[in-house]
Formats: structure tokens, C-alpha cells, sequence
């Protein structure tokens, strides 16, 4: 055998080995899913039909259904959104294309990726002591909306930057040496090009925030509740008419919430509501982020440098 | 051989009204002057990039700027635009005047984006927007306020035609930029600095990014356009200044070395550096 054959011989060996360390690695992990998801299956999906959502807690199992949790998630998700996104977004496009360089612009830069790390329950504290008792949101849905917000701030606005740095510069000069002003450049081309690495950087914050339990039960939210947030202009019990933001101030429950307060009941039939509430929102963050990937696929075909 | 005029002859003396000259019958084509470089300096940070550059352009001429890479061309034509405004610790010191409105391009008083809607420029890279074909050669009008569907409709039509491109595209005006070849691309870009009918059109090296018959493609161009415009072209290709231009600029580490009619310097230099660089001794 020639020299040659042994070193192409050796190669191949490799590439044999590394495949298949990958792949297995890679049926690790899908497996991993699979296999929580299909636990959660098994134990909850006999109890996953439209009276579970139509339902408040109960004592009883059978009858407990995640309503209250499910609309409060959603109203949380509404909020949160609503904040971190135009508050993100300013960030970034401010620290990208306005700020100059500078050492207080690096010391921002810095504490914006040490905020990514900073455990949630901390942000939980701040948020009881700033938006509950100082601002006297109390423990209600702004209250929780704007503490998830804080929570995914940083990445809002690390997403953003990415996907603006990530726009050639000469997208910019060609704009401006046609007269456009900064803003023009911004609204023109930045965010329309960089739409797709923004929304998905926000989609996926999005999902992160909605199984966030720890800072919602920091700043107190209720485990167990048996009305709705009133909607807009609705006749409330006390006989007087809902304001516009009156659900706002309302108290609520999650979905995680809802779910580990089944899982610390006794008895095998809360333990099936809380696969179920798990299985819901499992899906849910899948479901956001095969949206996040559907945007991305399809900026990336509409967009090419 | 009688000795040939120096540079300084060349250059127009600020007195003379650069658009009332007459002009004979029997006359050598005279062109007026469209802009004149003052003393020019330009200042990355504390690096001098161009050092007291002084010559004019003159209108409906092309111009080009040759020299080894390095020595400030492109740095010296992105002042025509004000394009260095852009980045911080950026200086300019002396003047561009702009004729007939004698404004200095790089004085306090010209506000940056009026210069650029009024000088424009082509890169290096064909850099279209990742929009459709319609909306990159629209959008310098959209800016300028023009926005009736028939007149940009109409302007568009007009400078796609003068980009010699009108007849490969008119049919997917509402593709996409980046379905177009590379030289098709770089048209499109000298399609949309042209809608917005500049006084003059900067080329940064325009076809150093293409192939030979797109490169001849955008040289007739330029050609053409000579009749309507006044054109700074920078190119590292000696063949192509001394077939686009009428006036050619040789500098050399950020210093203008000589400045002449384009048959003057290629037949004749009076530097022996220019001898030097045309003759490719080194560059
Ligand atoms: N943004 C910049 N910052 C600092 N120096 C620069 C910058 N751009 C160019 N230069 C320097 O200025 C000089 C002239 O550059 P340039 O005008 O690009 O040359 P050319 O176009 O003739 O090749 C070079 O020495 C280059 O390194
Ligand atoms: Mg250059």
C-alpha cells in the first residue's frame, strides 16, 4: 500500500467517526424531546379537550381547566411585546447607527450582555420593589407584562444590533449618497432589510418569557384565580363600566404557574392537569418558534446581498 | 517641440464667468468649469490622505483620476459628496466650488445631504437595494419629494433608457435588484444616480468588479453621458482613463502630480513619475 492510500485512508476514518458522533448526538437531543413530549402526552392528553380551556381551577380535578392561566399568558405575552419591542428596537438602532464609540457607549455595550445573564428571579425583585410598591402597578398584568419585558430586553436589543451590523455597508452609502438623511437610511432600508433577524430575535425572547415562572411569583402572582380580566367597556360586576385598560390592573395566573401549582397537589389527577397545562404550553413555544423559523426562511429568500 | 503649457494654465482663474465664454464657430471645443479643487486637504483622523490638491472639471467632460492604489483617489472624489461626513474624525480643509452657484462643497455652509442630492455617485461594487428594479432607480426621486405615479413612472423609463438598460429590463420592472447580472446591476446603479438628474456623477472605479464585455458595456455609457453631464471617473485601469476621459488627474501619495488633457498625459506627460506610472514602471 502506497504512502498515499494510508494518509486518504486515514482521512476517511474521520469523517466516519465525526458523522457519527453527530448524528448520534443529534438523535440525543431529538430524543430527549421526543421522549418529554410523549411522557407529557401519555399523562395528559386524555384530559386535553375544550372544557380544559374553558375551565377555571377547581379542587376538583376533573373539572380544573386552565382559563384564568391561559388568557392571563396571553394579556403577559400582549404586554410584554408591547414594551420590549419599541423599547428594544430604539435601543439598538440607537447604540448601532446614532451613538458614537466611545467609552460610555462600550460601558452600555457591556452591561447589556451582562443583563442577558442576570438570573430572572433577580429581575423579579427589582420589579416588586419598582413596578409594584414604587409605581403602585401592583401585582397585576402590567406589573407582569413589564417584568418579562425587562427580562428580554437585552436580547430584543442584542437581536436587533446583530441583524443591523449585519446589513453591508454599502446598503448605507448607497443611500445616503442619493441624499437620504439617517432616518430616511433607517426606515428605508435598515428595518425593512433587517426585519427578519429582528422579528426572529424577538420571537424567540418571546418564547423564552412565556415558560418564565420565578419573577411573576416574585412580584405575586396569584396560583389560583376564578374570573377574567375584564375586556374593554365590559359592565363588571360592581356595576360599573370597564375602562379601556382596566384589565391592565387586573390580578392573574400563567400557564407554568398554573402548572406547578398542579404539580405540588396530591393525587395522580392533578398530576394528569399538570402534563396537560405542560403539554399546551410545550406546544405553544414550539409554535412560536416555527414562526420565528418561517420568518426567517422567508426574509432570507426575499433579501439577498 | 514648443513646451507645453504647466498645469497652472489649465486651471481657471476665479474672475472669468465660467458659463459666458463664447464659443466660435472654428473654436476649440472650450468647456466650462463645473467644479474647482482649492487647495485641497483631506484628513483621516491626523492621517493626511490628500495633501493641497488643486485642479477644476470641467462641465459635460469626463475627468479621471489615475494612480497607484493608495495614493487618494477615491478619498479625494468621496469629498465631492461629502461622503466622509459620514464617519467621525473626519477633516476637510480648503474648497470645492460648485459652478454657476459658487458654493463650496466642503464649507460649513453646504449642508451635506443637499450635496449629495446634487453630485452622485456609483461605487465599486454594483451595490443595488434589495428591492425591485423600479424602486432602486425611484427611490432618489422618492426622496426629492417627486411622487406622482406617472412622472416616476416617466423618470424611470427616461433613466433607465439613458443607463443604456431600459430594453433588458422594462419587461420585470418589479423583479427583484439581485436577479440582474453583475454588469446589469452596476447600470441600474448608474440608472439610479441619474434619475435624480445631479450636476455631477462621481465613478469610483465602476467596473472594476466586472468582466470585459460588461466593462465595455458601462465605457460606452459613460461615453454617452459625457454630452449631458460632468463625470469624475477614478480607475486603476490606464486603457480605460485614456479611452473615457478628456482631462486626467495622475496623483501619487495624496499629492497631485499632473493635470492635463488625457491625450497630453498618456502621449506626453511633463512629470516623469506620470511617465513612470503610465508606462507601468510601478503601480
Ligand atoms: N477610512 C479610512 N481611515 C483611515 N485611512 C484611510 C481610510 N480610507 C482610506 N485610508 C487611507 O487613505 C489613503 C488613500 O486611500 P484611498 O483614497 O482609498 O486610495 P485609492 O482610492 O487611491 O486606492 C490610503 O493610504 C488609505 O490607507
Ligand atoms: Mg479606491
Amino acid at each position: 500500500m502506497r504512502p498515499i492510500d494510508h494518509t486518504i485512508r486515514r482521512g476517511q476514518l474521520q469523517d466516519l467517526i465525526f458523522r457519527v458522533l453527530g448524528v448520534s448526538l443529534l438523535l440525543l437531543c431529538l430524543g430527549t424531546l421526543g421522549v418529554l413530549i410523549f411522557n407529557l402526552a401519555h399523562d395528559g392528553l386524555s384530559r386535553l379537550d375544550l372544557k380544559f380551556f374553558s375551565s377555571f381551577a377547581s379542587r376538583h380535578a376533573d373539572e380544573a381547566g386552565i382559563k384564568a392561566a391561559w388568557v392571563g399568558t396571553a394579556l403577559i405575552m400582549l404586554v410584554t411585546a408591547l414594551t420590549a419591542i419599541p423599547l428594544g428596537l430604539a435601543a439598538g438602532i440607537y447604540l448601532e447607527e446614532y451613538a458614537r464609540k466611545n467609552w460610555f457607549t462600550g460601558l452600555i455595550e457591556i452591561n447589556i450582555a451582562n443583563l442577558a445573564g442576570v438570573p430572572s428571579i433577580i429581575y423579579g425583585l427589582m420589579a416588586l420593589g419598582l413596578l409594584v410598591y414604587k409605581l403602585n402597578f401592583g401585582r397585576s398584568i402590567l406589573s407582569g407584562g413589564v417584568t418579562l419585558a425587562f427580562l428580554i430586553l437585552p436580547i430584543v436589543i442584542v437581536a436587533t444590533r446583530e441583524a443591523l451590523r449585519s446589513i453591508p455597508q454599502s446598503m448605507r452609502e448607497a443611500a445616503y449618497a442619493l441624499g437620504a438623511t439617517r432616518w430616511q437610511v433607517i426606515r428605508h432600508h435598515l428595518l425593512p432589510y433587517s426585519a427578519g433577524g429582528i422579528s426572529t430575535g424577538v420571537i424567540i425572547a418571546l418564547g423564552r418569557a412565556i415558560g418564565e415562572t420565578a419573577p411573576l411569583i416574585t412580584i405575586g402572582a396569584l396560583t389560583y384565580i376564578a374570573f377574567l380580566p375584564p375586556a374593554p367597556f365590559s359592565m363588571m360586576d360592581s356595576g360599573h363600566r370597564a375602562g379601556a385598560f382596566s384589565w391592565l390592573m387586573t390580578d392573574f395566573t400563567v400557564l407554568p404557574i398554573q402548572m406547578f401549582n398542579w404539580v405540588s397537589m396530591p393525587g395522580e389527577d392533578f398530576q394528569a392537569n399538570a402534563a396537560a397545562a405542560g403539554l399546551v404550553l410545550m406546544l405553544a413555544t414550539l409554535g412560536i418558534n416555527a414562526v420565528a423559523i418561517g420568518v426567517r426562511y422567508r426574509m432570507r429568500r426575499r433579501i439577498k446581498w | 517641440m514648443v513646451n507645453t503649457p504647466p498645469v497652472e494654465s489649465l486651471t481657471p482663474q476665479p474672475v472669468m464667468q465660467p458659463h459666458s465664454e463664447p464659443v466660435g464657430a472654428d473654436a476649440p471645443v472650450v468647456h466650462p468649469v463645473k467644479a474647482e479643487v482649492r487647495n485641497l486637504s483631506f484628513y483621516y483622523g491626523s492621517f493626511k490622505a490628500v495633501k493641497n490638491v488643486s485642479l477644476p472639471f470641467y462641465e459635460k467632460a469626463v475627468t479621471a483620476l489615475i494612480g497607484p492604489s493608495g495614493c487618494g483617489k477615491t478619498t479625494l472624489l468621496r469629498c465631492f459628496n461629502r461622503m466622509h461626513d459620514l464617519y467621525p474624525g473626519n477633516r476637510y480643509e480648503g474648497e470645492i466650488v460648485l459652478y454657476p452657484s459658487r458654493i463650496n462643497i466642503v464649507g460649513p455652509a453646504a449642508s451635506p445631504i443637499e450635496m449629495r442630492m446634487r453630485v452622485s455617485m456609483v461605487f465599486q461594487k454594483p451595490n443595488p437595494f434589495p428591492k425591485s428594479i423600479f424602486e432602486n432607480v425611484a427611490y432618489g426621486l422618492r426622496l426629492r419629494g417627486v411622487g406622482g405615479r406617472s412622472e416616476l413612472e416617466a423618470r424611470v423609463e427616461q433613466a433607465l433608457r439613458g443607463a443604456a438598460l431600459w430594453e433588458e429590463v422594462k419587461d420585470r420592472l418589479r423583479d427583484g435588484a439581485y436577479g440582474l447580472s453583475g454588469g446589469q446591476q452596476q447600470r441600474l446603479c448608474i440608472a439610479r444616480a441619474l434619475a435624480v438628474e445631479p450636476e455631477i456623477v462621481l465613478f469610483d472605479e465602476p467596473t472594476s468588479a466586472l468582466d470585459p464585455i460588461a466593462t465595455g458595456k458601462i465605457e460606452e455609457l459613460i461615453d454617452d453621458l459625457r454630452q449631458r453631464v460632468t463625470i469624475l471617473i477614478v480607475t486603476h485601469n490606464m486603457q480605460q482613463a485614456s479611452r473615457v476621459s478628456d482631462y486626467t488627474a495622475f496623483m501619487y501619495l495624496g499629492e497631485m502630480i499632473e493635470y492635463d488633457r488625457t491625450a497630453k498625459i498618456f502621449t506626453n506627460p511633463s512629470k516623469s513619475l506620470t511617465e513612470q506610472y503610465i508606462s507601468g514602471r510601478f503601480g
